[in-house]
């Protein structure tokens, strides 16, 4: 195998890289790699009981936290699904055993030379249009030089003074547990680069060794304007971008993964100065609970020590978030600013995009998540289940395609939310892995509201047809399950339980009312469940007070 | 005359041959009888007498293995030789499909030389640098996959300056190669062992790279053809990058024609380089005229600009008039030949010497000891990084990635990079006003003819302007020929001067037919060494 031959650790030659060496990297931080497939979201973590407050400063600086005013920055990466790296023809898949996903190109050998993978320019087109952002119809590479051990040529291969696209914004609703309301964020830049690979440290930390699978791996850096003031609008601005790219179907958006990774600018300046603070960089972040806690955490520890007289100890630095003692610590101080000697990829020629591709790739975007909700709300929906429904693509498919079928609005956003959203939770199971299609749902819903079958029927046929799939009518004639809606036969079978139970009827007439759920009760029990159980009550009630 | 081509026995007295002869002038005699038969097509020859059964592959890679045996312990051209049985082993294979009538490739028993700077998958590939020292990488470069697909024998790995930095091939980390017509002297460089090699016939065609005329110059030291090729013709995928936008891998051979030939086999589009070309190559081979085909203006019409400025001061007088000799054959042989200038020719120098020193600082990143290649034991990774670099690279590189990373440093950039970047602008622009003017432009290979080993070596400003000639036409991306057209004094029997011509982009063509005429057509001059004078091969 090449990988064997060719792929060396530092192991011969023990290297002792401190914690602070290991960190060294200027682009991005160390990510360690937590197996995980589960995908998430910034609202189902924060359904999570929240982590105990184990900061003291909090309360203190709490206080002082109105006369504050913090200021947010996000950049953040996202890993593009391209079916192979962005310079070469390897695959890449997260976990793949160290270096079985490597060529002398994305191993920077001698002499191997890049050539750019154009899905990666799709991809960016799509991102940059779905973001309102301005695309250069000539853009370039550029390289970004830096020595790193997971670097293999000695630089990355970005884009530095013309990125794909630039400026734009994004739209999103805040969670109505956390006040609800509209945001728009402005974006920065949009630009496209190569992942660098991974160090694997030993346990006793005398060596380290290389992990280039994920060396030459095409990035989108999103750079967001310093428009966001609080860790909660920080998460969610991640959120919705993850959401975004989900919707384009450009990334997997997978935090654990590092699949979309951020790093945040945070600074604190007093309400109604123009002048931003001292920026500090937080690193780490893993998951959006933990982009919305380091943020809080951050500007409460700024807070406190501005309200201290003590702002100058705020030095430009990045941090790393510490998921254990929740708190962030410095990683580096800044020492000047780096010199990254940027110059133009010679290697690779500008990329230029025609008007006609770029309108080829608008016409294409599927409908994105703020025009979703919109769309939602429009129909009558409430926030609360619009943020639901919109969250996770597959589901804002599922339910479009059940509404698509003529299903109710409120009764279909209902059972998805409710029922089905619960199985899936149960049975660790994604909407598309359920057995239930949006045609059979619509026909379940039609089939209750049309009274050929009950509710609870339908309860119990909804998790057959998610576990099993078939069909609504199927199951109904298969299982006799249609509803009884003759009266004449709903009579016959409540004369017959009023004639078997005597005594109760007996306690009834002499002023025992609540027997009136008993009879009902014993009704839908003799049939089956399949009484209409509007027509039961009716002509129950007759008989029951029914002068004997 | 290929059935002579048994191991040459006169070789053994080598250096007794390196008897004087009076530096001879080269005239035109298109008309005449030629009184020495000019330079003749190895490859060509070689297919013939191959095809016709008058010789093996074997036989010949035989007597090539044998001469650079010979001439090896002299010269140190080449970093590895291929194993002779190895060599031996392809050979016999190709005989036996000539033998079975099989169709064997237009490069069929032609001996290479690869310069070590262009990868050979399973064979030592160095860069000439210390840093590689060892290193065997695990891929052909797309050019000499192409020579090994039509039939080329790859012998060995030729001397260099270190990642081609350098112009006399004294930069190497191994050993200094010398000059077959003076061994005291250099052959130039960077490919000094490339041109080495194919002056004193150890391969019959050989593979260099050219950033700033590491093609062309020791292809004028060395009395043989070299080719630059346009920026784009051939695929870069597999040469060590020193300046990626203006390396180019060339070719040297002992002809016009065999230097076209060897062009058109590794020519063309290769999708592991995005910047090499999508245009159609001719077959540059098909108008390799016999002389007496030619008729008596055979340029009649063409139109050749001499570049003023490179006449100049600071060029040798032997020199110039050699080019001006040259420039009157032409003229004899039809051409209308006039000066031209070129005012923004002495930007390129400090231009090229930004933008290739800036390229090289990044290019040369790669080799940090931690994947391949020499690893410095170091306890901290700081220290990994620079003992290996430290140790691994050579004075020379060390001090273009030095001016390559100031030259981009925040502050520097636009001073530097930027400004020579604009320059290069300037430069491409007044050759494109230049060649739709003129089909070709001439000038000399170099300043001077091959100099003695040392000479240079403290002086790098001098070194350096010795490139005057040639790096214009990197920066512009331009093809360019270059083939010995006359002899100064020096050594024992005169020393080879090269004559420069400069076509316009993907113009390869032209280049090659007028080269070719203007080699037929010149007598009085034999450009084979006098290391190896007494072979009657040649
Ligand atoms: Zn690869």
């Amino acid at each position: 195998m090449m990988a064997s031959t060719i792929f060396r650790s530092i192991q011969n030659h023990p290297l002792l890289l401190y914690q602070t060496a290991l960190f060294r990297r200027k682009n991005g931080v160390f990510y360690c790699t937590m197996k995980s497939t589960e995908a998430q979201t910034a609202t189902q973590e924060k359904q999570k009981p929240p982590l105990p407050k184990i900061m003291k400063q909090t309360k203190t600086s709490d206080k002082f936290s109105k006369d504050y005013e913090a200021v947010i920055g996000i950049e953040t990466h996202v890993q593009l699904n391209t079916l192979t790296k962005a310079f070469c023809g390897c695959p890449y898949n997260y976990g793949s055993p160290p270096n079985t996903s490597v060529c002398p190109i994305c191993m920077g050998l001698p002499g191997a030379l890049p050539v750019l993978n154009s899905k990666v320019i799709e991809l960016a087109v799509k991102v940059g249009l779905a973001l309102n952002s301005k695309l250069s119809l000539n853009s370039k590479f550029d390289r970004k030089q830096y020595f790193y051990p997971d670097l293999p040529k000695g630089y990355q291969i970005s884009q530095f003074d013309v990125p794909i696209a630039s400026g734009g914004y994004i739209d999103l609703d805040l969670p109505v547990e956390f006040g609800g309301g509209h945001r728009r964020f402005g974006i920065t830049r949009v630009h496209m680069e190569e992942d660098a690979g991974k160090l694997l440290h030993s346990e006793n930390g005398s060596y380290s060794q290389v992990d280039l699978n994920r060396a030459g791996v095409p990035l989108l850096e999103i750079v967001s304007e310093p428009d966001m003031r609080t860790g909660i609008e920080a998460a969610e601005y991640a959120a919705e971008l993850q959401r975004l790219v989900r919707y384009l179907g450009v990334s997997n958006g997978n935090m654990q993964e590092g699949s979309l990774r951020c790093d945040v600018n945070v600074s604190v300046r007093p309400i109604g100065q123009a002048q931003f603070g001292t920026k500090v960089e937080i690193k780490n972040l893993n998951s959006f609970s933990s982009v919305s806690r380091a943020i809080d955490f951050e500007i409460s520890r700024q807070v406190l020590l501005h309200s201290q007289g003590q702002g100058d100890q705020i030095t430009q630095e990045t941090r790393l978030w510490e998921e254990g003692a929740q708190k962030t610590v410095t990683m580096r101080k800044k020492e000047g600013l780096a010199d990254y000697r940027y110059f133009p990829e010679p290697d690779l020629p500008g990329v230029i995009l025609t008007k006609e591709y770029v309108n080829s790739i608008l016409d294409s975007l599927p409908e994105l998540p703020e025009v979703k909700r919109r769309r939602y709300e429009k129909m009558g929906l409430s926030m609360q289940d619009v943020l639901f429904l919109a969250n996770d693509v597959n589901v804002a498919e599922f339910f479009d395609a059940t509404i698509a079928k003529g299903a109710d609005v409120k009764l279909a956003a209902n059972w998805i939310m409710g029922d089905i959203a619960a199985y899936m939770k149960n049975e660790k199971l994604t909407i598309n892995e359920i057995k239930l299609i949006p045609q059979e749902l619509a026909e379940l819903i039609a089939s209750i509201k049309g009274g050929t079958i009950s509710g609870k029927i339908g309860k119990e046929i909804l998790f057959e047809l998610l576990a099993k799939g078939g069909t609504v009518k199927g199951l109904i004639k298969e299982k006799d399950l249609v509803q009884i809606v003759d009266p004449v036969e709903i009579e016959k079978i409540v004369d017959k339980v009023l004639s078997e139970n005597p005594k109760q009827l007996e306690q009834y007439r002499g002023g025992k009312t609540k027997l009136q759920g008993y009879f009902a009760g014993q009704v839908m029990k003799l049939s089956k469940g399949k009484a209409n159980p509007g027509l039961l009550n009716k002509i129950l009630l007759e008989k029951l007070n029914a002068q004997s | 005359m290929l059935g002579t081509l048994q191991p040459p026995r006169t070789l053994s007295r080598f250096p007794l041959y390196l008897t004087s002869r009076p530096v001879t002038l080269c005239t035109l005699t298109a008309q005449s009888p030629p009184s020495t038969s000019p330079a003749h097509s190895q490859i060509l020859s070689i297919r013939h007498s191959l095809l016709t059964r008058q010789v093996t592959a074997a036989q010949l890679a035989e007597s090539y293995l044998s001469r650079l045996r010979l001439t090896e312990p002299h010269l140190k051209s080449f970093l590895h030789v291929s194993d002779s049985d190895a060599v031996l082993r392809q050979a016999a294979l190709l005989d036996q499909r000539i033998a079975g009538g099989e169709d064997v490739g237009p490069l069929a028993g032609v001996v290479v030389g690869v310069k070590d700077n262009i990868c050979t998958a399973d064979m030592p590939s160095t860069g000439g640098s210390r840093v590689l020292e060892g290193y065997r990488p695990a891929y052909d470069a797309t050019a000499v996959r192409k020579i090994k697909e039509l039939g080329g024998i790859v012998v060995g790995k030729t001397n260099l300056d270190e990642f081609g930095m350098g112009s006399t091939t004294e930069a190497s980390a191994f050993q200094v190669t010398a000059n077959p017509w003076d061994v005291s002297r250099v052959p130039g460089g960077s490919s000094g062992g490339s041109a080495a090699a194919v002056s004193a016939r150890q391969c019959v065609v050989s593979l260099g790279s050219d950033t700033g005329g590491s093609v062309r110059q020791p292809a004028s030291f060395c009395g043989v053809v070299g080719l630059k090729p346009t920026y784009g013709r051939v695929s870069r995928y597999g040469l060590m990058a020193y300046a990626s936008s203006l390396d180019v891998i060339g070719c040297f051979g002992s002809s016009v024609a065999d230097t076209g030939i060897l062009l058109h086999a590794i020519s063309g589009h290769d999708r592991l380089d995005a910047t090499s070309s999508k245009r159609e190559v001719p077959d540059f081979a098909s108008q390799f005229a016999s002389i007496n085909l030619l008729e008596s203006k055979p340029l009649k019409g063409l139109r050749v600009g001499v570049i003023r400025e490179t006449l100049d001061e600071g060029v040798d007088a032997g020199v110039i008039s050699a080019i001006r000799g040259a420039a009157s054959h032409l003229e004899e042989l039809g051409c209308s030949v006039t000066e031209i200038s070129l005012p923004s020719f002495s930007l390129g120098l400090p231009a090229y010497y930004i933008l290739a020193s800036s390229e090289s600082s990044s290019n040369l990143s790669r080799y940090d000891g931690v994947r391949y290649g020499n690893q410095a034991v170091a306890d901290e990774l700081n220290s990994l990084y620079g003992d290996s670099r430290a140790k691994g690279f050579g004075p020379e590189v060390k001090m273009r990635i030095l001016m390559g990373t100031y030259g981009l440093s925040a502050g520097y950039y636009d001073a530097y990079y930027k400004r020579a970047q604009q320059v290069r602008t300037i430069i491409r622009k007044s050759f494109k006003t230049a060649l739709d003017e003129n089909d070709i432009l001439i000038s000399p290979a170099a300043p001077s003819a091959a100099y003695k080993i040392g000479e240079k070596i403290d002086d790098p400003l001098a070194m350096y302007a010795g490139d005057i000639m040639t790096v214009n036409v990197n920066l512009a991306g331009l093809p360019a020929l270059v083939l010995p057209c006359g002899f100064v004094e020096g050594g024992k029997v005169g020393l080879p001067v090269g004559l420069q011509m400069i076509g316009a982009a993907f113009d390869e063509e032209k280049l090659l037919k007028v080269g070719h005429i203007f080699e037929q057509t010149l007598q009085n001059c034999r450009f084979v060494p006098p290391l190896i004078e007494d072979d009657t091969a040649w």
